[in-house]
């Protein structure tokens, strides 16, 4: 499983050449950015109403190159470049869906979505709801999303929080290479407006592409089974959580279970909660700060639905409450390994057999 | 030398006046011959259809003051453009339409009591919005103007003949998604066409306040888009205008946005006092440029309409006033089951759980023992 810890690099190298058909039929390991672009080809091949647009994905093939190819592909009648305005993107992206079509946009960074936030919170998340079904929106988000690539100011955050408080939106986001491929085209595939959340740390992250089989979109998916503790990470993190479960074999003599949430809303109590029941202790673990954040909610209902089975309080190992530090100090915000094994051994292991 | 595009020149509002087909007076107005006077069966149903817009909304009004009605924005003096705008549009065209465009709803023929599902404090829209092809009311401003220009690029892509026509306030163009739904829509030459009702208050801001633009309509010109200024208080001008954009729009000739002057008469709901913020001498003085008056006069010189028209149009409101009454006042039907049925596709099993909580605690089954 190393192929998921690569450490990110300040410049990305150019994503493996994708577009193979049907997900990558060789076995050579993928890049996760070129997973997506796999996705997205074989999206649009497989149905003429699905489009791709976004701010610089057409002949640049994106900043983060995951729409590498597909212009000259597909033609740019349906993989196009707009003018730069990210609530025209998601409102015009709403008006397509409403007469019919399936568009996948780009959000070009997590802070440069911001203007979107009405059309996304307002509208995309609610009209369903407002007509009685009778209005379908399946639209795809796509928001690299996250740091430690280096980036400067608005190009780091983790908004998963904004998204996961409206209802009507469903927010995933991938671990590994093999998943992106997947979950992007289960969220193309799905009613519902889905925000799909890239972690931009592991976009060079490689594996083998297995293309077929995995959850379902709203499932949790254990990375790592475990017997002591469940450390419940996702996106960009869930790489993270593995090289800390392997820390803590060696250094704690700990068995740690990996917790893929993969769909941050709706949250799979079943899968994530047993999990808990089995383990007795949790961490939940994401780069967004603690005060407010997606852990707190992971937190609070799991304390609601374990309660019972608990050795420990679950702890949060999160950014810290501070906006997203510049690059020289990164390193000091995002939680790594070391406080992922200090949290654990916090975990009141007195009467521990 | 530099030669601007021809579209420039094109997309300049001709003259200074807004165009009119028909005066204050019932006089044939200056429309410069941008504008094409419409058939006589046409000018016939928009005055019979602005006097039921006019009825459906003095009946609206009162069932707020008998509780009736959550909240209603009247459209009173704008029925030029909530009547001709929609007779514009053809079966397979779309409206979108804002919280103030209820009659230009009806006129599209979407059952009265649907239309006011959201204003009742029913549901959020009451109506289908396939069936008529109107979208949902746009409370927030100007949101709905992206929403057509993307419906109407994906007729374009589909290869359907379809124009969507956008209702806008002259507030609307001070958000930015109206200029990024005009932008939009001109990059992509999309089949949309914008009509912005300047009524001159958005809620109590007076226009200067919005705009140092010496029309409205000259915002389209920086887009690169073809703009009318219009008189929005004559009906046979807005059912022209909106006409020819939606032909040229349906043609590939890209959008257009129209300008039409007109005046809320009413307070901008029945909770806001308009005294406050404008003076009654101009009320007054656009009371004389009354849309309906001028139209009537007009048919009238024209022998286009007589006395027993103008009873029968008076009947047929009365109707649809009765109608609205009766429906307005039989209770509410919302089902606390329908909180969490069209969340998503399919309710989450979380949703489930919270519909189960509900119900049982609406049939008093909670059990609020301590264990």
């Amino acid at each position: 499983m190393n192929h998921v810890m690569d450490r990110p690099t300040a410049t990305p190298p150019r994503p493996a050449p994708a577009g193979r058909e049907a997900g990558g039929r060789d076995a050579g390991p993928v890049t996760m950015a070129a997973a997506l672009n796999s996705a997205l080809a074989d999206a649009l091949a497989s149905d003429p109403y699905v489009l791709v647009f976004g701010e610089d994905v057409g002949p640049l093939g994106g900043v983060f190159r995951v729409t590498d190819g597909l212009a000259a592909r597909f033609g740019e009648d349906r993989v196009f470049d707009t003018p730069l305005a990210e609530s025209g993107i998601i409102g015009t992206a709403i008006g397509m869906a409403m007469n019919g079509l399936r568009p996948v946009v780009e959000m070009q960074f997590d802070a440069f979505a911001y203007p979107a936030f009405e059309q996304v919170t307002s509208h995309l998340a609610k009209l369903r709801n407002r007509t009685r079904g009778r209005i379908s929106l399946p639209v795809v988000v796509r928001v690299p999303f996250g740091g430690g690539i280096g980036g400067v100011e608005h190009h780091c955050d983790s908004s998963e929080a904004y998204y996961v408080h409206t209802a009507g939106l469903r927010v995933v986001t991938p671990g590994t290479a093999s998943d992106a491929y997947r979950l992007l085209r289960q969220s193309i595939e799905c009613p519902d407006p889905v925000i799909f959340l890239e972690p931009k740390r592991r976009y060079w992250s490689r594996e083998p592409l297995s293309a077929e089989g995995g959850p379902a979109i709203g499932q949790a998916l254990i990375r790592r089974p475990g017997t002591d503790v469940t450390l419940i990470a996702y996106g960009g993190t869930v790489g993270t959580a593995l090289e800390a479960a392997d820390a803590a074999a060696a250094e704690q003599g700990l068995d740690v279970e990996v917790m893929d949430l993969r769909s941050l809303s709706p949250f799979d109590d079943t899968t994530v909660a047993g999990s808990v029941r089995r383990t007795g202790r949790a961490l939940v673990l994401h780069e967004a700060a603690g005060f407010g954040g997606y852990g707190a909610e992971v937190a609070s209902r799991l304390t609601e639905q374990c309660f019972h089975y608990l050795e420990a309080p679950i702890l949060r190992v999160t950014g810290f409450d501070v906006p997203y530090p510049p690059p020289a100090l990164e390193q000091y915000h995002l939680p790594g390994v070391d406080r992922i094994l200090d949290a654990i051994a916090r975990l009141q292991w007195d009467d521990h057999a | 030398m530099i030669t601007l595009p021809d579209r420039v020149a094109e997309a300049l509002p001709p003259g200074g006046a807004p165009l009119s087909l028909i005066d204050p007076d019932g006089t044939v107005g200056d429309a410069h011959g941008v504008l094409v006077m419409p058939h006589d069966e046409v000018l016939r149903e928009l005055l019979r259809q602005m006097i039921s817009g006019r009825r459906f909304d003095a009946q609206a009004t009162a069932l707020t003051k008998q509780g009736r009605l959550a909240v209603y924005p009247s459209s009173r003096g704008q029925e030029a453009c909530q009547v001709g705008a929609v007779l514009a549009l053809r079966e397979q065209d779309w409206l979108f339409p804002t919280y103030r465009d209820t009659v230009a709803i009806i006129t599209r023929s979407v059952e009265p009591p649907e239309a006011l599902s959201l204003l009742r404090g029913e549901w959020h829209c009451g109506y289908d919005p396939y069936q008529r092809n109107v979208a949902p009311q746009c409370t927030p401003l100007a949101t709905h103007a992206l929403h057509a220009v993307g419906l109407a690029h994906a007729a374009r892509v589909k290869h359907e003949d379809q124009v969507a026509l956008v209702l806008l306030g002259d507030g609307a163009t001070s958000e930015g998604d109206t200029h990024e739904a005009l932008n939009f829509a001109a990059v992509w030459q999309a089949p949309a066409v914008f009509l912005v009702q300047n009524n001159g208050y958005a809620i109590s801001v007076p226009l200067a306040k919005q705009t140092a633009a010496p029309a409205l309509a000259y915002k389209g010109v920086g887009y690169g888009m073809r703009s009318l200024l219009i008189d929005g208080n004559d009906a046979a001008a807005v059912y022209a205008a909106v006409h020819s954009a939606v032909t040229r729009a349906a043609a590939g000739h890209g959008p257009t946005l129209i300008e039409a002057l007109t005046y809320r008469i009413e307070a901008h709901t029945n909770a806001d006092d308009a005294a406050r913020y404008r003076d009654s001498a101009e009320v007054e003085a656009w009371l004389a440029r009354d849309p309906l008056r001028r139209l009537e006069t007009h048919l009238r010189d024209r022998k286009l309409v007589d006395d027993a028209d103008l009873a029968q149009f008076a009947t047929e409101a009365e109707q649809l006033a009765a109608d609205v009454r009766a429906a307005m006042n039989r209770d509410m039907s919302a089902d606390p089951a329908d909180l969490f049925a069209h969340v998503y596709a399919e309710p989450t099993p979380a949703l489930t759980a919270q519909r189960e909580f509900l119900l049982a605690e609406l049939a008093g089954g909670q059990d609020r023992s301590l264990k």
